[in-house]
């Protein structure tokens, strides 16, 4: 267990690295998603499954998945086709492979020699996690309620086109505003 | 935590966070910032649940799950902006985006 908490904790370092230095932004993600799922590992190790499931299902699934719409929507264009075509090179998706085969091997050693979960005392359980949340820190949970109307209310007023009208005089500067 | 310690979690959070911080200040591309943003924010909850286990408390999976509904609220209007910049500047570069003059 010792040994899986230093291999994933070398790929997430070696994987975030990879994502800050990629020119390739589809690389940069694969990277990003090899990151968080390294560091749903050592959740997991470290005995808080829950937060390790929830890591992977919003941050891998959701956020993730988000960015990779932003990038695509971004790359319209003419060249989309051509694009695409280098999108699928070896050279973007062998690494991020690799480090997720490697990830994917830990998993499977640790389930078979069934050492997850039997740490002695040494799991906090969703149930404790959900008493306390929605007892001690149920102010918290409100807040982040209030927070995610705000965001999705920004998303939807940023998101919306505006009426050309604005633009009309704008027209001959370059580069025009906001 | 049986037989890790917990200074070797913190470190890997720490390294994490630098990576985070030296992205989002080397980077120009609007969309490596917020990634690298991410980076910072996932490290910062990583520590809080290394803390949490160390204790064997929950609280810190509690701050884990707040810092999480931050970073996706975070996000969706960072992408938004982003969306928007490229639409009216044609452009992704910060320095750029930081010449415009508001009118």
């Amino acid at each position: 267990m010792t040994v899986a908490f230093y291999i994933s904790s070398v790929i997430a370092i070696l994987s975030s690295l990879m994502v800050i230095t990629r020119k390739n932004a589809f690389s940069a993600l694969l990277y990003m998603i090899i990151s968080l799922l390294s560091v749903a590992l050592i959740f997991f190790i470290l005995g808080a499954a829950f937060v390790a499931a929830l890591e992977i299902i919003i941050y891998a699934g959701a956020i993730m998945v988000l960015f990779v719409f932003v990038t695509m929507m971004l790359n319209l264009g003419k060249e989309a086709e051509k694009l695409e075509k280098t999108w699928m090179r070896p050279r973007v998706w062998i690494g991020p492979s690799i480090l997720a085969l490697i990830l994917g091997v830990e998993v499977i050693l640790l389930i078979v020699s069934s050492e997850i979960g039997s740490l002695p005392g040494g799991e906090i359980t969703p149930k404790e996690v959900g008493i306390i949340l929605y007892g001690k820190y149920i102010i918290g949970v409100e807040l982040a309620a209030l927070l995610i109307t705000a965001g999705i209310l920004g998303a939807y007023h940023l998101g919306k086109r505006k009426a050309l009208l604005q633009h009309r005089y704008l027209k001959e500067e370059k580069g025009g505003s906001l | 935590m049986i037989n890790i310690p917990m200074e070797h979690a913190l470190i890997v959070a720490i390294l994490l966070f630098i990576i985070g911080l030296a992205g989002a200040l080397m980077r120009r591309n609007l969309v490596y910032i917020l990634l690298s943003v991410e980076i910072m924010l996932n490290a910062a909850g990583f520590a809080f649940v290394v803390a949490g286990a160390r204790w064997m408390q929950p609280d810190g999976q509690v701050m884990f799950i707040f810092i999480l509904t931050m970073a996706a609220a975070e996000v969706s209007v960072g992408l938004a902006l982003i969306l928007r910049i490229y639409h009216n500047l044609k452009t992704m570069d910060a320095d750029d985006v930081s010449k415009i003059k508001p009118n």
